[in-house]
């Protein structure tokens, strides 16, 4: 059984997502699961934080297309951060670098929410 | 011995469960490493293998875990090749478009991307059927010389 674990914390207005192990199509439901409270909670501004993801299948890739338009529609945003190269790698080969911002540090991608408000 | 002269066959059968999903991952990362793959390359192997094997378990057997997935590694004269064979529903993968990011994007859309990773990732994919009913994709990494 492959290992996964998400973590959901607030840091200010944002919602941090911590995820862990392994992403595939057996775990990502649970990455789902999250997002859905999110959308129940109204809460758009979303950082992905990626320090201890391993690995990322498609399936996990779609978890965050499928919520993307949503929290952009309510002017919010899923950010990456801390991504590994070899996860990286992946979201590049696909093209996300195009449509999502990707930061080295979790505070970084926070900090673009909160400018982005002042204006 | 040089690694490009290895010979190297191995085989597992698992149940169409995406709870599999995470042992098709060590078969193939073992039989990648001990091929002498570098951890790039074996990385590539193993998504490449899993997305195959998602791809069966969504299409061919729609999610009912009872299906057999037939994985076989072949390695010679530093040619890779894995075979996966499974016995659910046909489909035509020439039927399914390469996916556009920003048209995804517009739509909410989020399948199609596996098939495309797969070609990215592995130097040959091939679709085909055998033994009458079978469905199979072959993919196939070179060993570098």
């Amino acid at each position: 059984m492959a290992e996964f674990n998400v973590n959901l914390r607030g840091v200010g207005a944002v919602s941090v997502i911590d995820v862990k192990g392994y992403l595939d199509a057996h775990t990502a439901p649970e990455l789902e699961n999250v997002f859905n409270r999110l959308l129940d909670q109204k809460q758009y501004q979303v950082v992905v934080n990626f320090d201890d993801l391993k690995y990322i299948s498609s399936a996990g890739l779609g978890v965050f297309m499928a919520y993307v338009e949503t929290m952009r529609e309510n002017e919010g945003d899923i950010k990456f951060s801390n991504m590994k190269e070899n996860v990286y790698n992946i979201f590049d080969l696909l093209g996300f670098p195009i449509l999502y911002e990707f930061f080295k540090e979790e505070n970084e991608a926070i900090k673009k929410f909160c400018d982005s408000s002042k204006f | 011995m040089n690694a490009l002269n290895k010979i190297f066959e191995q085989q597992i059968v698992v149940k169409s469960s995406t709870d599999n999903l995470a042992e098709i991952r060590d078969f193939t990362k073992s039989a990648a490493q001990q091929c002498c793959f570098d951890e790039d390359s074996t990385g590539k192997i193993i998504l490449a293998v899993d997305e195959a094997c998602t791809n069966i378990i969504k299409h061919a057997y729609k999610f009912t875990p009872d299906g057999e997935i037939n994985i076989s590694i072949k390695f010679s004269d530093g040619k890779f090749s894995i075979s996966i064979t499974d016995e659910g529903t046909h489909f035509d993968p020439t039927m399914i478009p390469e996916p556009d990011l920003r048209e995804y994007y517009k739509q909410k859309r989020v399948g199609g991307l596996g098939m495309f990773l797969m070609k990215r990732l592995m130097d040959e994919v091939k679709y085909g059927t055998i033994a009458g009913n079978k469905n199979q994709v072959v993919l196939i990494k070179y060993l570098s010389k």
